[in-house]
This record gives structure tokens, sequence and C-alpha cells, in this order.
């Protein structure tokens, strides 16, 4: 089984992020770039099916990506991806969603795969609309929110995860899925990984290899970012003074049930 | 002058980092209590290839090199000193001994299963009459039909007694030099040896989580192969392993002062007093500035050690430099850490306290600050 997993390589959730007003870009410079919290999950969830499967079963990251972050997916090799493929091309710069996945499309079936692994969400542009628009560009069946999978020949069997229990789905190969949170903790790189990660290949792929129809990058693009905006500052919090803490607790109750919190 | 890191070493800090931060960090304050050996964080780091870091492949290492151990160290040290002083330890003066002087059979034997975490070994030097002066080892190895019969007493060993040690090699008097001195060499000693026995752990201010025992020897027996190297070099040979380990204790005590300083930076801006929070005080500025201060100077000369060290220059003197600075860093550091911490840092739910405890060792432990000072003025030629 081919498995490939998109990986996003995103400014460090955990860093604080600036807005450039001018670009309506967020500021890179000092930022690290890592990947993809979700798509740690797609992967780990990759990684566990290989084990599983064991055999012949390969597991490969895909990012759409400047060239210059190309190391940032040597972490996904480390924690055990056999290889990558980076697509990067200045034409496709600011690119949306529409443009994107047409992009990521074609890409992906010049790579072929039988089991297509997409994160749920990006840290940053956060639309979650990149899934289904690449099951419909590569016309696969998309099975989202999956915690648990298991390849039963030229099949697979899967649980999506829901607010009210879980569902049992079936799907054939080739297919696309999202993973849930649940599906297991991303594990370390370990060292062994990081040592052999550099030996692993990371092939390139422009805009000129995938044989487009249509144009990418902003001309290709239907949405436009207008403005980005921090969110409002929060207002000043109201401070409660108690004699104890019984009329404290109250003062709390009584704050929070004024707003219908409780 | 290049003081990028690499891909490789910026992967390595970065596990370290995540590992420490999220695995090790939430244990400390109990481990410490509970004076609780942590099994399963070293089963976990044994996993991800720490327990071997500077070993090659061939030996069941990860294969990376100085700089790596030295920034894997600081990362866990800095979230718990009793954790990184047992792979410190454990890498340094239980495994580097079999992979600098063992034959082929005992690198199989010994550092295979070390390297591969399988298996911890101390490294016996001090006694309970010989620490600064370690050449005045007073255990005695003779050879005995075919056996090395070992006499004696070894105080503050670590990682000697835990479910997973393995043994310890010791250094013992082995016989009389030409020059009427005494002859040291190195012995492997296995857990089972007859005559071999550990001590209760000690009971520690610090390091507490760490496994440190008194070991005794009552006629011992091991088979006469158990000779580390040559017979007589051992005196050459644990110089050279304290040389090396300087940096892994040199990371280690910097690690910690970057975790104290971490946690005054914190608390600094949480904490509010006169209306502000305390960080907007000038006094308490130039605290955490001087802090950060000597935090990068003693990172620049540990990092140069090991980057000698990696080049197969003579990295001695910077490594002893390095010892003694950022032990002495360390001090001030964790000092005025639980300062900046007032009435709080003196309560044992604050980091800053249990560090504070962790710190003294580094200015004793694998020499002490005055007999680095000793060191370094003969390598000066003094
Ligand atoms: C602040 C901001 C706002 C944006 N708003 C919009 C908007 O409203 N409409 C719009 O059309 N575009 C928007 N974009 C552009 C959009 O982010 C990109 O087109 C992006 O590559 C795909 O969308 P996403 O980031 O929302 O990913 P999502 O759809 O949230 O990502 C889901 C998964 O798709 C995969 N994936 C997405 N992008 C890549 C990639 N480049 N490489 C590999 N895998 C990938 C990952 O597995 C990821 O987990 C915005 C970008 C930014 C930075
Ligand atoms: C928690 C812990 C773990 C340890 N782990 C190990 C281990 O795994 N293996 C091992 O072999 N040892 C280990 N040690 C021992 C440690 O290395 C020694 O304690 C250390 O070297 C000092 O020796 P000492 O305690 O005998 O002090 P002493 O040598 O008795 O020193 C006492 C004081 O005299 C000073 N002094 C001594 N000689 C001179 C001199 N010539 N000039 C000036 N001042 C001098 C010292 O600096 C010190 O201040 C450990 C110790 C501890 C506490």
């Amino acid at each position: 089984m081919k498995i490939v997993v998109t990986v996003k390589l995103v400014p460090d959730p955990n860093a604080e992020k600036r807005i450039d007003t001018s670009t309506k870009r967020l500021v890179r410079t000092g930022v690290e770039t890592v990947l993809n919290p979700y798509d740690e999950y797609a992967l780990e969830a990759a990684l566990q099916l290989k084990e599983k499967a064991g055999g012949d079963t390969t597991v490969t990251v895909f990012a759409m990506a400047p060239e210059s972050l190309k190391e940032t997916l040597r972490k996904a090799l480390a924690m055990g991806a056999d290889d990558a493929v980076l697509l990067s091309d200045p034409a496709l710069e600011g690119s949306d969603v529409w443009a994107t996945s047409y992009a990521m499309s074609h890409a992906l079936k010049k790579i072929g795969f039988d089991l297509l692994i997409v994160g749920g969400l990006s840290d940053d542009g956060s639309t979650g609309a990149t899934p289904g628009a690449l099951a419909e560009y590569l016309q696969t069946p998309l099975v989202t929110n999956v915690r648990k999978a298991d390849a039963e020949g030229n099949s697979l069997k899967l649980e999506r995860e829901t607010d009210t229990g879980y569902q049992t789905v079936a799907a054939p190969l080739p297919c696309a899925i999202t993973t849930a949170l649940t599906f297991g903790e991303p594990r370390y790189a370990s060292l062994k990984g990081i040592m052999g990660a550099k030996k692993k290949t990371i092939a390139p792929l422009t805009v000129g290899d995938l044989g487009l129809d249509r144009e990418v990058g902003v001309s290709g693009s239907k949405t436009a970012l207008l403005a980005a905006n921090p969110p409002a500052a929060r207002g000043k919090g109201q401070v409660v003074e108690a004699a104890d803490g019984a009329t404290g607790a109250k003062a709390i109750f009584d704050f929070l049930k004024e707003r219908k919190l409780v | 002058m290049n003081f990028d890191l690499t891909d490789e070493q910026k992967a390595i800090q970065s596990l370290a980092r995540d590992f420490a931060q999220n695995e090790v960090k939430p244990r400390a304050e109990e481990m410490d209590r509970d004076e609780a050996f942590p099994y399963d964080l070293v089963k976990k780091m044994a996993e991800l290839g720490f327990m071997g870091l500077p070993f090659p492949e061939e030996y069941g290492g990860a294969g990376a090199d100085t700089v790596s151990y030295a920034l894997a160290v600081m990362e866990i040290a800095r979230a718990d000193a009793s954790t990184a002083i047992t792979m410190a330890a454990h890498v340094s003066l239980g495994a580097t001994p079999f992979y600098l002087f063992g034959t082929e059979e005992q690198k199989q034997k010994y550092l295979v299963p070390l390297a591969q975490g399988k298996m911890l070994w101390g490294f016996g030097l001090t006694e309970p009459n010989a620490g600064s002066d370690a050449g005045n080892c007073q255990t005695k190895a003779t050879l005995q039909n075919g056996s090395w019969v070992i006499n004696g007493t070894k105080a503050f060993i670590t990682n000697s007694g835990t479910d997973l040690s393995g043994g310890t090699t010791i250094t013992a008097v082995t016989g009389t030099r030409s020059d009427g001195r005494p002859e040291i060499s190195n012995i492997i000693v296995p857990q089972d040896a007859p005559g071999f026995s550990r001590s209760k752990k000690y009971k520690k201010m610090g390091w507490r989580a760490s496994d440190t025992r008194e070991l005794s020897f009552v006629d011992a027996k091991v088979p006469k192969e158990n000779l580390l190297g040559p017979q007589g070099e051992g005196y050459k040979q644990f110089l050279t392993i304290l040389d090396g380990g300087r940096i892994s204790v040199a990371a280690l005590s910097l690690g910690l002062a970057m975790g104290a300083y971490d946690e005054a930076l914190q608390y600094s801006r949480d904490r509010v007093a006169f209306g502000k929070p305390i960080s907007k005080f000038q006094a308490i500025q130039f605290k955490l500035v001087d802090m950060l201060m000597q935090i990068e100077h003693a990172k620049l000369m540990i990092l140069k050690a090991a980057w000698e060290k990696d080049r197969g220059r003579d990295y001695v003197q910077t490594a002893s430099l390095a010892k003694l600075y950022a032990a002495e860093v360390s001090h001030r550091v964790v000092n005025e850490a639980v300062q900046i911490h007032g009435g709080y840092g003196f309560m044992d739910e604050y980091p800053v306290s249990r560090m504070y405890r962790d710190q003294k060792i580094n200015e004793i432990g694998e020499g002490t600050n005055e007999v680095q000072r000793l060191v370094i003025a003969r390598l000066m030629g003094l």
C-alpha cells in the first residue's frame, strides 16, 4: 500500500505572531516553521498503518511550500516517513484553497497513492476546506475525522469520531481520509530517525512538472484575503471583592448566570 | 566562524526539549520528593536513543556528535537534574570506558546493551578516603587462579544499584609500578560477581531521584579477562574519561541554570508588588540580565569544547574551564532565581527550591571547583 500524507509547513503555533498590515501576510522572520500540528497526527496514523501492514507499505509526505522551508520536512522523515515530495514554485504564491488544492491534486496524481491522509485543519489558513477540495479534484471518496483505520485487502475499515460516539465506515482504495486527534499522539522522532533522515530523499516538483491547464497563484485564485486582523484586545476584567470564599463564589456564580453561561 | 547548529543538531536539541518539557518536567517535583528512580523515563530515553547518543550505530548508539550530546543533556537538565545525571553518568562514565578502551568482545558484550539503554553501568573511582585524590585508591585486586580477587569500598557511585544496573567498572590497585608507586587498573565488575554488594541508596540533598550507592568488595571475584584496557593503565584511562565527562557535566550545570532562569523570568512577569509586575523593577531586570549573560557565556564555552572534541582537537582545557564556569554560573543563577521568587522560592511546590538543592553537587562532582582550578593551572603550565 502506498500512503501519502499531506503536511503543511506553518509558523510555530507557540510563537508570538504578527501580521504585516501592508502585505496582509504573517511575518515569518524570526518565527520557526514547523509541521502543521494536525498533520503530525495524520503522519502518526500513516506510520501506525505501515507498522500494522508491514510488507511493502510506504509512507510519503507531501508539502506545497517555498523551497526555503525544505528542511522542515526532515522532521517527518525522522518520525519515520520513507520519503518526501516538495512542490515549490514562485507561481504558487498567494494561492487560495481553490488554486492550492488544484495544484496539490495534480502533484498527488503524479506521485500516486492508495491512501491519502490529510490533516483536518491548518494552523495558519485554517479553512479546513483543502481535504474536501482535494477529494473532489482527485475523484476519491473522503472519510473525515477518522480515529482508527484498518486496511483489509483492497478496502479500508474506518472509525469516524462523532459528537455522539463513533461510526464504522467501509471505503475502497484509493481513498482519502482526514484524521481525528484521537488517532494517537504523534510519536517523537527518535535519534536514529533523525540520523537516518538526512539520507532520505526530498524530491522537488515545480508547476512545470504538473501539466496544469489553469492558472495558480494570485491570478488563479477566486478569493482574495483583504485583511487579517488580530483578535480585538480583551477588555479589563471585573474584580469582585468578597469577604470570604462563599460570598466570592456566589458573586462569580451570579456574574456567570447574568450572562447565561451557567 | 559559524555559530549555526547543523540541521541534525537542531533536530536533536528540539527532540530533547520536547521530551524534557512534556515528559520529564511534569514529574520532577514528585520524583524528587519520593526519591523515585525514573525507570519509565529511562526506558523512553533508551527507545529514543538518548542513552547511547554519541556512540556509533554499529555499537547500538545513535552516532550523533558531542555538540548534540551537550545540547541534549542541557535540555534534560533544564527540566530535571536527576534525570540528566542518570543519562550523562551512564553515557560518559558508564558506557564511554568500554567504547574507548574495550576489546571488540567487551564492546559487543557491554557497550551494545548499554548504548541501547537496556542496561545501566556505573563508574567507581571515588572511595571513602580517595575523592579529589583519586590516585590514592585503596581498593586492591590480585590475580588468583585466573580470577581478580577484589577488596575495598567505593563511595558515591551513580547508577550502581538500579534494577537496570548491570555492573560497575572500578579502579583498583593491581600491583606496584617500577617507580614504587601503586599500579592502577580498571576492572569490570558485573552486578552478580560473588563478594560484590551495594548499600542502600544514600539520602541526598539533591539529585534525589538519581541512584547513588556505596559499593563493597569482600573477596569479590571476576574473571581475569574483566580487565578494561591494559593492566596498569587505569590512572591514565580515568583521567581521559573524566576529560570527556566534563563537557556533559558542564552541560548539566548549564541546563539547570537555564531551567531556573525560565522559572524566574516567568515568575517575574506574573508576580505583582507595589502595583506592577516585579519584572518592571530595575533591580529584578538587572538580575535577569546578569543571569542570561552568564548562561550565554557558559553555553559558548561548552559548545566550543564539544566542537573541539568533535574535530579531534585538544579540548581538555576548554572543557575544564567550561565545567568550572558552568558550575559557578549554576550556583549564581539558581540563587538569584530563588531570590526573585521571594518566600515562594523557599517552598517545595516551586521548582526553584528543588533546583537550589540540585545545584550544589555541580560544584563537587567529577572534580570540585578547587580541583578544576588545579587542573587548569597545571594545563596553563603553572
Ligand atoms: C491567514 C490566512 C487566511 C486565509 N484565508 C483563506 C480563505 O479564506 N480562503 C481561501 O481559499 N484561502 C485562504 N487562505 C489560503 C490557504 O491558507 C491556502 O490556500 C492553504 O494552502 C490551504 O488552506 P488552509 O491553510 O486553510 O488549509 P486547511 O484546509 O485548513 O488544511 C487542511 C489540511 O490540508 C493539508 N494542506 C493544506 N495546505 C497544504 C499545503 N500547502 N501543503 C500540504 N498540505 C496542505 C494539510 O494536511 C492540512 O492539515 C488563507 C491563508 C492565510 C495564511
Ligand atoms: C551525588 C554524587 C554522585 C557521584 N557519582 C560518582 C560516580 O558515579 N563515580 C565516582 O567515582 N564518584 C562519584 N561521586 C564522587 C565525587 O566525584 C566526589 O565526591 C568528588 O570528586 C570530591 O571528592 P570527595 O567527596 O572525596 O571530596 P574531597 O576530595 O575530600 O574534598 C573535600 C574538599 O577539599 C578540597 N580539596 C581536596 N583536595 C584539594 C587540593 N589539592 N587543593 C585544594 N582543595 C582541595 C575539595 O575541593 C573539597 O572542597 C559522586 C558524588 C556525589 C555527591
